[in-house]
């Protein structure tokens, strides 16, 4: 059990070392200084050039905001059409068939928004041309669409007055180029030489050695699994995802894809600081992230390790921890560790199944993507930071009597009325979703469709309930894992969490940037004695407590009801 | 919008060129230098290719180390887990009769000695291995059915079971598939 927790350990520590590096290389390239990766250059210009675009012509808010979206509704619509004629498009070996509307309603918003909700299964709901063209794509594209508008928010923190805020497309595109492909790459030939299929092949027919035949699923998936894990995507080659020995196959990728999950969002945190050259602010910031990722490790570690006593009530004893839904070369440790990385940041892929988990660890994960902001998904975690600093800047600002000042720009009604919106949007998409499902699953549990609401859960009481919330919190965080008990895959779930998912992605990016580019256009109060400094421990405090106050509490009842209300009936 | 519909038009035709054309070509080819060759590393037993070595299969034959409890019944093309909660009363039924069926079979082991992986199924359903402690429990079925000692059984354990990493990071485990070719290999 020692080495177990020492690899958990290890796999903070490790990301913790590289992120520092990595946030000041980040820093750099957007600054347009030199880096190692020079040689990526003539692609880039080769890009632009295909694309009739000019990286130099400096865009406003407003600007970024019609480019972003405009590009991701084509790429919405790209994916829709493949996933629904994907039958017949090539790059199909099994022969999987096409998916229906509602699935490939559900599936497309999920990617382009960087989710991965997958309410179908990779072996046999997708094709390689789906996973790799339009999966793999917008793995890339939707990771580098939050870091593109991560980065007109710091562009526009610098202490000068400007609507300038740099180009949507160099952005995008150099975040490809220069962040994600580079490391997405290192980490797929780590997979490879580790056991994940990389060849075209299809399925192989094997007869084992006891003698029964099995069909094995395949596929070039280490290239894929790579830039899920390192974009904060979750969607996964094979159905379980990181749980799949072919997709994870042992201790050595599971470090290495489990530090890919946090790896660029805490680097960002770091870029931030690089990059505006407010190193502490970075450092606080980095601070209450962390504290509240810590808070949730221990308990999750804790209750994985102790196992469930309900089987132990059975007799047997439990040297592995619980081991339902578990893998044995991960162990429980591992597993619990990998549930609230990828829970705090916006990835979802898993390596364990989070429905068998603990109470205290669902939980823990369903708290994280609540938060949706320790850490956070690539980019966008930091945006959804930024509206609770914008709240705890103006709250302080309310408790000592003076206008509320950010960076040295005055926090009016205005911004306050878009931060307010964008911090209740996501309770409310989680609360009324599941309130609705659950007054469905009452009231009309024997409807005549596909799928019976009374079909729907997969475990019976409060985990049920648990199932339900979970699928919302996971939808609206745009996090993508899931309870895999939850019946999904029918129209009322694929319909409402697409909706859940298209509004948790886009007006909490929109939320931010107007409010960033509308500051940056005001005027630039220089610090005095009496401005509210953003970098000390006393504004993190404070920036912890708005989090808990304003996330956290408008959560709690619904906790209760599902999770904290298992772990006291669990005998 | 339509100033950015064009632009939109044409990156991601290159950007699906770069990405999902060749990036993924790039990994397949250097994929062909790994030990199997990026279609997946296959075990032998007497000429014959016996099953993927990551991947779990079925043993429930007494001669043979059984795996762990599959929700996917060992399909390697549609893993899956149980999602069984843990306060499930259902489940809890079936992982009490699957330890029936353990000590059912396992006459010499003892109840609180049978580790919760024998009894609980796997996240994946193809999990390929066993902890060391899950295949030494069932040592004394399979000396017996085979008719060799058991400290000769231990032994092959012992041989088969994978260090953590580094002999610091993760659990030890034993690769259920290999034991078995193993046994099966083991000279009387």
């Amino acid at each position: 059990m020692n080495t177990e927790y020492i690899g958990i350990v290890f796999m903070y520590l490790a990301t913790i070392a590289l992120a520092i590096p990595l946030g000041k290389y980040i820093a750099k390239v957007f600054k347009g200084e030199k880096t190692w990766l020079g040689f990526m250059a003539p692609l880039e210009k080769l890009i632009f050039k295909f694309s009739g675009i000019d990286p130099n012509r400096e865009m406003n808010w407003k600007q970024h905001l019609k480019a972003l979206l405009t590009v991701n509704l084509l790429w919405l619509f790209y994916a829709f059409f493949c996933l629904l004629f994907q039958g017949h498009l090539p790059l199909n070996p099994d022969n999987n068939p096409n998916q229906t509307p509602d699935l490939a309603f559900n599936t497309a918003l999920s990617f382009v928004t960087n989710t991965n909700l997958q309410d179908y299964s990779g072996e046999s709901g997708a094709t390689y041309y789906t996973q790799l063209f339009v999966f793999m794509f917008l793995h890339f594209v939707s990771a580098a669409t939050g870091i593109a508008a991560m980065m007109v928010v710091f562009k526009a923190m610098k202490d000068k007055i400007t609507d300038k805020l740099g180009n949507f497309w160099d952005f995008l595109v150099k975040s490809i180029t220069r962040l994600l492909l580079p490391i997405s790459f290192v980490i797929a030939v780590i997979l490879a030489f580790n056991g994940t299929p990389t060849s075209y092949k299809g399925k192989d027919t094997v007869i084992t050695l006891q003698g029964d035949t099995v069909h094995v699923s395949r596929g070039p998936a280490a290239a894929m699994i790579a830039i899920k894990q390192a974009g904060t995507n979750g969607g996964g080659w094979f159905g379980v995802n990181s749980a799949h020995p072919f997709e994870n196959p042992n201790y050595l990728t599971n470090i290495v894809e489990n530090i890919s999950i946090i790896l660029i969002s805490i680097s960002l945190v770091f870029a931030l600081g690089y990059y505006l050259n407010k190193k502490k602010l970075a450092w606080v910031i980095f601070g209450v992230m962390t504290v509240g990722f810590l808070i949730m490790i221990f308990p999750s570690v804790s209750a994985e390790v102790n196992g469930n006593p309900a089987i132990a009530h059975l007799g047997i004893s439990q040297p592995g921890g619980s081991m339902e839904g578990k893998e044995v070369r991960f162990g429980p440790a591992a597993s619990a560790y990998w549930g609230i990385t990828t829970t705090v940041t916006s990835n979802g892929s898993v390596n364990a199944m989070h429905d068998s988990m603990m109470p205290v660890s669902g939980m823990a994960q369903m708290f994280d993507m609540m938060i949706n902001a320790f850490y956070g998904g690539v980019g966008v975690g930091y945006l959804n930071f930024y509206i609770f600093m914008i709240i705890a800047v103006f709250i302080s600002g309310l408790m000592v009597g003076r206008t509320p000042e950010f960076m040295g720009r005055k926090i009016e009604a205005r911004e306050m009325k878009i931060a307010s919106l964008i911090a209740l949007l996501h309770p409310f998409l989680i609360l009324v979703g599941t309130a609705i499902a659950t007054y469905v699953l009452v009231h009309f549990s024997n409807a005549g469709w596909a799928t019976k609401p009374s079909a729907w859960l997969n475990n019976p009481g409060f985990h049920g309930f648990s199932e339900m919330l979970y699928q919302y919190t996971s939808s609206s965080a745009n996090n993508g894992s899931g309870y895999g008990g939850l019946t999904a895959n029918n129209i009322f779930w694929n319909v409402s969490t697409g909706l859940v998912i298209f509004l948790g992605r886009f007006l909490p990016i929109i939320g931010p940037v107007a409010i960033a580019g509308i500051l940056a256009n005001k005027k630039f109060v220089p610090e005095s004695a009496g401005t509210l400094k953003t970098d000390t421990a006393t504004f993190g405090i404070m920036i912890f407590a708005v989090i808990i106050i304003v996330a956290a509490l408008s959560f709690f009842p619904a906790l209760t009801l599902g999770p904290i209300a298992e772990h006291f009936s669990i005998k | 919008m339509k100033t950015y519909l064009l632009p939109s038009v044409k990156i991601t035709i290159i950007l699906l060129v770069i990405l999902s054309g060749l990036y993924p070509l790039v990994i397949a080819g250097i994929g062909k230098f790994t030990p199997g060759h990026g279609d997946g590393e296959t075990i032998e037993y007497k000429g014959r290719v016996v099953g993927y070595a990551n991947e779990g299969q079925k043993f429930t034959k007494d001669k043979y180390f059984w795996s762990r409890p599959s929700a996917a019944n060992y399909q390697a093309d549609a893993g899956v887990g149980s999602n069984k909660g843990p306060s499930n009363a259902d489940y809890l039924k079936d992982v009490k009769a699957r330890i029936d069926t353990f000590l059912k079979h396992n006459p010499d082991v003892k109840r609180e000695e049978i580790p919760a992986e024998l009894v609980t199924a796997s996240g994946s359903g193809l999990d390929p291995d066993l902890s060391p402690a899950g295949a030494k429990v069932q040592v004394p079925r399979v000396a017996k059915v085979r008719d060799i000692p058991a400290a000769q059984v231990y032994k092959l354990i012992d041989d088969n079971t994978e260090q953590p990493l580094l002999g610091l990071f993760g659990p030890p485990k034993v690769n259920v598939l290999k034991l078995n070719v193993a046994l099966e290999e083991l000279k009387k």
